[in-house]
Parts: structure tokens; C-alpha cells; sequence
């Protein structure tokens, strides 16, 4: 078992984390004005959005090739499922929204303009009422969606500075890995990878 | 594993990173800090003046579908590259309307005659405009919009504004009063199809090199003008100037030169109140020619929203704040009547009140 996710997820992530983040900001702060940034919001939102649909697809595909480090066995039963639960929703909205702003898009009749020249097909015949639905689902699951990464956030600290079980290493960069709580699980034994992290530590 | 018990200090840090973040997401979304104005308020505004009329736009509510054809004639290909004024003919559908929020309102007022169209280019790209048939417009700025449509909501009790309001609000915007006397002297045309119908708003045309040109457009009409008698508006019937435009293209189809006016330099962009002065070199573009009209119950016009900023590769925004405002403005009133179910159209009242008959 790998003690870290492969480093192109990690990447990924962290990527995604920013790009996530920056449109949630995006999008909530473009929907409130109607001034100057509106149009300029509105032209950044739809190219950043298929670009995470993108990089949720890779990441995706990457993370079902390389799978993921295992929680701490000490973590309780219910936890774990809820940690399940929570990622796979994780994907499921960062793959859904900019799918259903697209789709949205469509409904409505508006060209789906990612630059100058670049326009994307409609994805959904032209319908009113599911434009209305949709952008309705649009700003609904972007507040789910945000709520979640807060829970994301708090509960990935907690591992790192409270449980210090190793949890949130595995999703960093660096040397940083406790060399003080064996990370993972303590059933099996530790990984090579963390052996040799832990002997290439520089003396202090 | 042992957890142990976690400092004080440690989990206010913890707690710190996601409130934080809140605390921005809710500044972003304009929840905390100053008051707002989106598209939301536009449209709030609007059902203020108008009443709210479910199912129907917010502004323009009344209105008809037409289809026809942009025959483009390669003059305005030097000021922009936009498919579209590559010469050609290209697919056209559009919407006539009158000003206000009252879908059924007679067409006995002096307000807007609107023309809006979209042109598909020949790589695809579509082109929005909603034109009005002055060339300029009463207010400059969104803040201005939002204040005009407040004091002029017409009171229950008389059907006309508070001059008391009026009076305050022209006092803080003299630029309307330059629009009231405008649209007070200018004759009012008798038909949608004789009306010129300009684009408000300045935009720039990028050409093949990449440069920009501040434009504004109009479709000059080829029938021959004609004007209701502003005295008599109120004798008018209900639906005429949709009955006449019925009866116009049964005829045969109605044309419009689009010509477009190329600011000269220190030409402002940025105020839809002030007309630019004569003598700017002016381009053909092309001809439109509308051959039908069909009620918004069953033409392509009625579930899209002719936002203004939807432009073609070719056309880009000019600095003026009205077009973020229609933008925002347009999405909230679209999204508003997506949701409620589209009610009859005054002409489809008109044509099903035909049939029965």
C-alpha cells in the first residue's frame, strides 16, 4: 500500500483546490453585481469550470489506476464511511457542476463561449424550463458543494494537527511525514516509501 | 493510536481556516459588506414599476417573434472580423416589442419600439442585439436605471408617475430630461417596420489585425416613415402596431440597411445618454430582410433571452456600464420566468380569438 497519494493526484488536487475555490468565489460574487466585474467574471467562470471538468476527468481516471492510502484503522467504523461517502460527492460536484452549468447553458440557448472563437456545443436541447431548473441546481449545488469543502478543510485538519495520524500527508508534498506516529496502518508494515522518507530526514 | 488532547489555541486555528473562508465567500456573494446591486435588483425594480407579470420578460414583455435573413454585404469586413459581415447570407431570428412590463399593454404610448435579433455567422457564432428605436437612452449608469424606475412606478390611483418623485429624480439626473424632451419632440413611428432601430450602447469591432473600433449601429428601415398622432394615442387599438406588422409581412417581406457609425477619437463610449455628434464616418454592413412573424407561443424568440452582450468573435464590449447591467438584468429576468409557465402572447391571444371566431 502506497502511504501517499500517487503524486499526480496530489498535484491535481491541489490544483483543483485553488481553481475550485476561485470559482466558487467566482461565481457567488458574479451572480450578486451587476457592474463592470460582472462581465468579466461571467468570461472567466465558463472557461475555468470546463477546464475542472477536465481535471476532475484525469483525476478521476488517475486515482481508480492508483487508488488511495488507508485510513487509520483506529478510525471508527462510521467515520470511515462517512469519509468514503464525502469523497465520492467530492468528485460527483466537481464533475456535475460545470456539466450542469453547461447543460444549463444549453437549455437556455446561450452559446457556451470558453474565448474568442472557441464555442462548445449545446449539450441539452433548448428548453426553458429546464434552464430554470438548472440554474436553480446551478447555485443550489454550488452551496453544497462549498459546505463540503469546508467540512473537507476542517476534517483534514483535525487529522493533521489534532489525530496527527498521517492523513493529511497524504496528500502533501515535502518531507513532512510524522516521524513520530507511524502513519496509517499499524496492522501492516510501514511502507518503503516511508521508511526511506523517514532515514532521508535531515539530521536537525 | 493515542490522540492527544488538543490545545485551546490550536483548535481556534483550525476553526479559523474554514471561517475565514466564509467570511470571503460571503463577502463575494455581497452578503456582508456594502449593499449590492445585481441582477436581481434590476429586475426586482423593474416588477416594481411594471407590477410582476409571471411568465413574461421582465422589460419588453410584449412582444412577437419574427425570422428572416442578414445579407451581409462585406462593407463593415474591414472594422470587424465577425463571421457575419463576411459577405453572405446568413440565418436571422429576432422579436419586436414595446417598452414596459405589461405583457398585454396597449400599443397607444409613447415608449420604445424594439427590434431584437440574432444573427448566426457562418462559422456559427451568434450575434444578440435589442435595439430600441431612439438613439439614445434615458440613463447612463445602472444606479440611474434603478432610481428612474423607481420614480416613475405610474401610481395605482391616476396611472401616471408622482411628479413629485419625478421631479427629485430629474433633478439629480438632468441627462434624462435631455431623453424626455427627446422622445417628447421626435415623432413616433406608426409601424415596427418603418422604425430605426439603434443599437444604444457603444461596442468595439475588432478587425483581422486585432485592432478596435468604438461603433454604435442602426437598421435604417426601407419602408416609408409614417407617425402616430401622439394626440390621439390613446384612441389607438390595443394590439396595432403588432396587427400592422402581421398585416405588412403577409404582404411581402421588410427590409433594414444596417449601417454602422465609427466614433472619432474623444467620442465617450461609455454614456448611452449622449448621441455622438454628426458627421462620423458611418459603413454599410448589410441588409436584414424579416419575411414572418409568428406568435412567441410558437417562434424561436420567446425562450431566449436577447442579452446584448452575446457577441460574435469580432464584437467585444465597450466601456459602457449599462451592458454588464442589461447582462446581469436579462439572466435574472430569463431565470425568473424559466421558472414560472409562459403565459399567452398578446398576439397569440389576438390570432386564437381569430380562430374561434
Amino acid at each position: 500500500m502506497p502511504g501517499r497519494f500517487h503524486p499526480a493526484i496530489r498535484l491535481l488536487h491541489w490544483t483543483m483546490a485553488l481553481l475550485v475555490l476561485a470559482m466558487l468565489f467566482i461565481g457567488i460574487a458574479m451572480v450578486s453585481t451587476a457592474g463592470p466585474a460582472y462581465a468579466s467574471l461571467l468570461a472567466l467562470h465558463r472557461p475555468i469550470g470546463i477546464a475542472i471538468l477536465l481535471l476532475a476527468v484525469l483525476r478521476l481516471a488517475i486515482r481508480f489506476r492508483t487508488g488511495a492510502p488507508p485510513l487509520p484503522a483506529d478510525l471508527p467504523r462510521a467515520q470511515q464511511r462517512a469519509a468514503h461517502a464525502s469523497h465520492i460527492l467530492l468528485y460527483l460536484a466537481m464533475i456535475g457542476m460545470p456539466l450542469i452549468g453547461w447543460a444549463m447553458l444549453s437549455a437556455g440557448g446561450y452559446p457556451v463561449r470558453l474565448s474568442a472563437a472557441w464555442v462548445l456545443p449545446p449539450i441539452l436541447p433548448q428548453d426553458l424550463l429546464a434552464y430554470g431548473v438548472l440554474r436553480q441546481a446551478h447555485t443550489l449545488v454550488a452551496f453544497a458543494f462549498f459546505a463540503l469543502i469546508l467540512g473537507h478543510l476542517s476534517i483534514a485538519l483535525v487529522h493533521g494537527f489534532v489525530r496527527r495520524d498521517g492523513v493529511l500527508e497524504t496528500m502533501l508534498f515535502g518531507k513532512t511525514v510524522t516521524d513520530e506516529a507511524p502513519p496509517m496502518d499499524e496492522a501492516g508494515p510501514p511502507s518503503a516509501e516511508v521508511v526511506e522518507e523517514g532515514t532521508e530526514e535531515p539530521a536537525p | 493510536m493515542t490522540v492527544s488532547r488538543p490545545s485551546a489555541p490550536m483548535l481556534a486555528a483550525i476553526a479559523a481556516v474554514p471561517a475565514l473562508l466564509l467570511a470571503g465567500f460571503a463577502w463575494a456573494g455581497g452578503w456582508i459588506g456594502p449593499a449590492r446591486i445585481g441582477g436581481g435588483t434590476i429586475a426586482n425594480a423593474l416588477e416594481y414599476n411594471a407590477g410582476k407579470h409571471d411568465g413574461y420578460r421582465r422589460a419588453h414583455a410584449k412582444g412577437v417573434c419574427v425570422t428572416g435573413t442578414f445579407d451581409a454585404s462585406g462593407g463593415a469586413a474591414t472594422l470587424s472580423r465577425a463571421g457575419v459581415f463576411v459577405r453572405g447570407r446568413y440565418p436571422v431570428i429576432g422579436r419586436f416589442s414595446t417598452g414596459g412590463g405589461n405583457p398585454f399593454a396597449t400599443d397607444g404610448r409613447n415608449v420604445f419600439h424594439a427590434m431584437a435579433l440574432q444573427l448566426t455567422g457562418p462559422d456559427g457564432q451568434v450575434w444578440r442585439m435589442a435595439m430600441d428605436h431612439t438613439p439614445i437612452f434615458p440613463v447612463a449608469t445602472l444606479d440611474a436605471f434603478i432610481a428612474l424606475q423607481r420614480a416613475s412606478r405610474p401610481d395605482p390611483a391616476t396611472g401616471k408617475p408622482d411628479p413629485a418623485l419625478m421631479k427629485a429624480y430629474l433633478a439629480q439626473h438632468p441627462e434624462t430630461k435631455v431623453y424626455q424632451d427627446y422622445i417628447a419632440a421626435a415623432p413616433l413611428p406608426d409601424s415596427f417596420a418603418n422604425g430605426t432601430y439603434y443599437s444604444i450602447n457603444a461596442f468595439r469591432f475588432i478587425d483581422r489585425a486585432g485592432a478596435s473600433h468604438a461603433v454604435r449601429w442602426a437598421f435604417e428601415p426601407e419602408a416609408a416613415f409614417g407617425a402616430l398622432d401622439k394626440a390621439k394615442l390613446a384612441d389607438l387599438p390595443a394590439d396595432y402596431l403588432f396587427t400592422d406588422l402581421g398585416a405588412r409581412l403577409a404582404k411581402g417581406p421588410l427590409r433594414w440597411r444596417m449601417t454602422v457609425t465609427v466614433a472619432a477619437p474623444g467620442d465617450v463610449t461609455n454614456d448611452a445618454t449622449a448621441a455622438w455628434p454628426a458627421g462620423r464616418q458611418k459603413v454599410g454592413a448589410g441588409t436584414l430582410t424579416l419575411s414572418a412573424a409568428e406568435p412567441e407561443e410558437t417562434g424561436a424568440c420567446r425562450d431566449i433571452t436577447f442579452d446584448p452582450t452575446i457577441l460574435p468573435d469580432g464584437v467585444a464590449l465597450s466601456d459602457d456600464p449599462l451592458l454588464p447591467a442589461r447582462s446581469a438584468a436579462y439572466s435574472s429576468s430569463f431565470q425568473r420566468r424559466a421558472l414560472e409557465t409562459p403565459g399567452p402572447s398578446a398576439v397569440g391571444r389576438v390570432l386564437a380569438g381569430k380562430e374561434t371566431r
